[in-house]
């Protein structure tokens, strides 16, 4: 953590060193402590997603050991739960269930919530009031409750716990882009662009696409953490991963049934903090580096040469009350 | 958990007289420009209602194969009578637009079907788990509302110091945990293990309920003046309110802390400073005061997401409120059932921000003269 280099480069004072100014900004998101621990958190959880069923010592789905061994007997790490399953290899297995699917839907909210709300705010008028009252909609639900009448509508399984947690997730990125899209749709550059015959589409993929990737990608980051616990939620409530799938959620369900074998709860329940707990770091300190009004919190946090601002002054008066 | 979502709602546009905004603060005059806001938000709220019903209607009629059988059950759906009288109160031989409207008619004399898994009009089973709720859900945003304020001010006050990322961190896995998860680890360590709290349940089985005044099991014992029944209650409801609350203070925390920054920064603050008024006084009269409208919109979203967080947690400590019936209805793949907490949740939600919309209103006489 070399403290110049970390220099925001939008402030482009004579102080910036190095000379690759643009590439500059995203080391610079990267080197809080918080976004370190939460990208390694995480990337160690996404290997294991994808690698799991190369080295976990048994089939998650083997009921192949005695039945309830406590963590640490018989070679079963993290004991066995009632059906004598090896509890390691089912968590390690359940990050291959849950995290993809996880990024997968995140990944559909936006792309469905970025063109509604693009298309509302662009277009305005009949386009934007119709597409936000769905919108407002959707919004009038608690998410776990309407993902949960959803999922149970459709049936449940997997899959369509991934189609509800969509459902109700889209909506936020709606909202987001069609404010951003207002305010830029005014924009001189953008007037420019449409006189000299951009088609909307091309307008909007060309100058106005660019400018509100950021505020979406921070909100997207910090919805991957919101995915994981929806997602395993639906399942513990039986609507999501059926049995014998591995999934975290459905084995914390498990565990009601045997409240003297604490292990098969807990495992499970502390690979969802970790996972979570990595990406919202990792999407709060995204926030923190796209949105200026913070950026002197990370000065005075030490990663960078702390400019003296007006808050910063008042906060040394503040400290004695 | 999901989280903030926003009720956006067309807040009227402040025409702003001066004045000092946070100490002024003058009886509420019925202006007609007020009737016609609140006019115009009542409005909003109702066709929201009825958005929400559409949603739960549209939704009960996906149901795959046929829903007569799924909304009675396979014992029923067998005999033709029962079947055809199901047809004709529901109206279900009628073109769509039709049904819904029978379905509203129905809705609106308290009818939400029969829950498959008790066997009771879903109206009944929800009339005793809503209070069951409420009290969970009243109690856990006043403590977490509390503790926020605190963590939030000081991580303001001390912004960018050791205590603000400490403050930064513990919202951040606040908001990380698995509230389903929690409440079964601290079921298991507090009561299996520990024995510090009682179990499950509102009560110890021993205990009568008091008598139904508000159906909070807390007032009624108080009203009825049970010293024993209030104390048994209040430790019942203990653990759950712990749970919800570590993930609402998560969540209430980051947005505390915003507000208080932005009034610290504020004209008023500082000449309360320059005053030389005590540190506390600055704290309560001025600093809290006038982030008292922000934190307001924040706790109606928070109790949103404190009903999504009820319905994961209660049927660990079987606490019979919304969150186990709906556990119940979700696991029976009771349709009726899942439906009628999806629908009074929704009420209730709505209905929340509307008060906190009108409360927005008493709280800022700026406001009021939109």
């Amino acid at each position: 953590m070399t403290a110049t280099a970390a220099r925001p480069s939008n402030s482009r004072g004579p102080r910036v060193r190095a000379p690759r100014g643009g590439r500059l900004r995203l080391p610079a998101v990267w080197r809080t402590p918080l976004a370190i621990v939460g990208a390694v958190i995480a990337l160690a959880w996404v290997v294991v997603a994808f690698t799991a069923p190369l080295w976990v010592p048994y089939p998650p789905d083997a009921q192949m050991l005695p039945r309830l061994l406590p963590p640490g007997t018989d070679g079963a790490i993290l004991g066995t739960d009632a059906l004598g399953r090896d509890l390691f290899s089912r968590l390690m297995s359940g990050a291959g269930v849950t995290i993809p699917l996880s990024l997968m839907l995140v990944a559909a909210s936006v792309v469905i919530g970025t063109v509604i709300g693009a298309s509302a705010g662009y277009f305005g008028k009949w386009v934007d009031e119709v597409l936000m009252r769905i919108t407002d909609l959707f919004m009038a639900f608690p998410t776990v409750i309407l993902a949960m009448v959803v999922a149970a509508s459709l049936g449940p399984s997997l899959f369509n716990a991934v189609i509800a947690a969509i459902v109700v997730s889209w909506p936020q990125y709606a909202r987001v882009t069609r404010s951003l899209v207002l305010g830029l749709r005014g924009q001189n550059y953008v007037i420019a662009g449409r006189l000299l015959g951009h088609s909307p589409l091309r307008s909007l993929l060309a100058d106005i696409a660019p400018n509100i990737t950021g505020p979406v990608v921070v909100l997207a980051a910090l919805d991957i953490g919101s995915a994981i616990l929806l997602l395993s939620g639906l399942s513990f409530l039986g609507l999501g991963a059926q049995p014998p799938t591995a999934e975290w959620g459905s084995m914390i369900s498990s565990a009601l049934q045997n409240f003297d074998a604490w292990w098969i709860g807990l495992f499970p329940g502390l690979a969802i903090l970790t996972v979570v707990m990595a990406f919202n770091f990792i999407g709060d300190s995204l926030r923190d580096a796209l949105d200026p009004s913070s950026r002197t919190e990370r000065a005075a946090s030490g990663v960078v040469a702390a400019p003296k601002t007006e808050d910063e002054a008042l906060k040394g008066t503040g400290a004695s009350a | 958990m999901t989280l903030p979502r926003t009720q956006k709602t067309s807040r009227a546009p402040g025409e702003r007289p001066a004045g000092d905004p946070p100490a002024g603060r003058s009886r509420p005059r019925r202006t007609s420009p007020l009737l016609g806001y609140l006019l115009r938000r009542l409005g909003t709220s109702v066709l929201l209602l009825l958005g929400v019903t559409i949603v739960t209607f549209a939704l009960t009629n996906l149901v795959p194969g046929n829903p007569v059988a799924a909304a009675l059950g396979e014992g029923a759906a067998s005999n033709p009578e029962t079947v055809a009288a199901y047809v004709k109160r529901y109206g279900l031989d009628q073109p769509l637009p039709v049904q819904y409207l029978t379905y509203l008619g129905n809705l609106l004399q308290g009818d939400l079907g029969r829950s498959l898994a008790t066997g009771r009009p879903v109206t009944t089973d929800l009339a005793t788990a809503i209070p069951a709720t409420l009290e969970i859900a009243v109690l856990t945003i006043i403590v977490s509302l509390l503790v926020a304020t605190v963590l939030g001010t000081v991580a303001a006050y001390r912004r960018g110091m050791v205590t603000d990322q400490v403050v930064r961190v513990v919202s951040l896995v606040g908001l990380s945990l698995p509230t389903f998860w929690l409440a079964l680890v601290s079921f298991n360590f507090f009561f299996l293990q520990l024995r510090v709290v009682p179990g499950s349940g509102r009560l110890t089985a021993t205990l009568t309920p008091p008598p139904t005044v508000t159906g909070l099991f807390t007032v009624d014992f108080l009203l009825n003046g049970d010293g024993v029944g209030f104390v048994d209650a209040l430790a019942h409801l203990t653990l759950p309110v712990f749970v919800l609350s570590l993930f609402t203070v998560g969540l209430l925390t980051r947005f505390i802390r915003t507000s208080v920054l932005e009034v610290l920064g504020s004209d008023y603050v500082r000449a309360a400073r320059a005053k030389g008024l005590s540190p506390m006084r600055i704290v309560f009269d001025y600093v809290l005061r006038g982030a008292s409208l922000p934190i307001l919109t924040i706790v109606g979203i928070a109790f949103g997401a404190l009903l999504s967080g009820t319905v994961l947690v209660e049927s660990v400590f079987a606490w019979p409120g919304l969150g186990t019936y709906a556990y119940n209805a979700a696991r029976n793949l009771d349709l009726p059932g899942i439906m009628g907490v999806g629908l009074v949740v929704g009420f209730i939600y709505l209905g929340l921000n509307f008060i906190v919309d009108l409360l927005y209103g008493l709280l800022d006489p700026r406001v009021r003269l939109a």
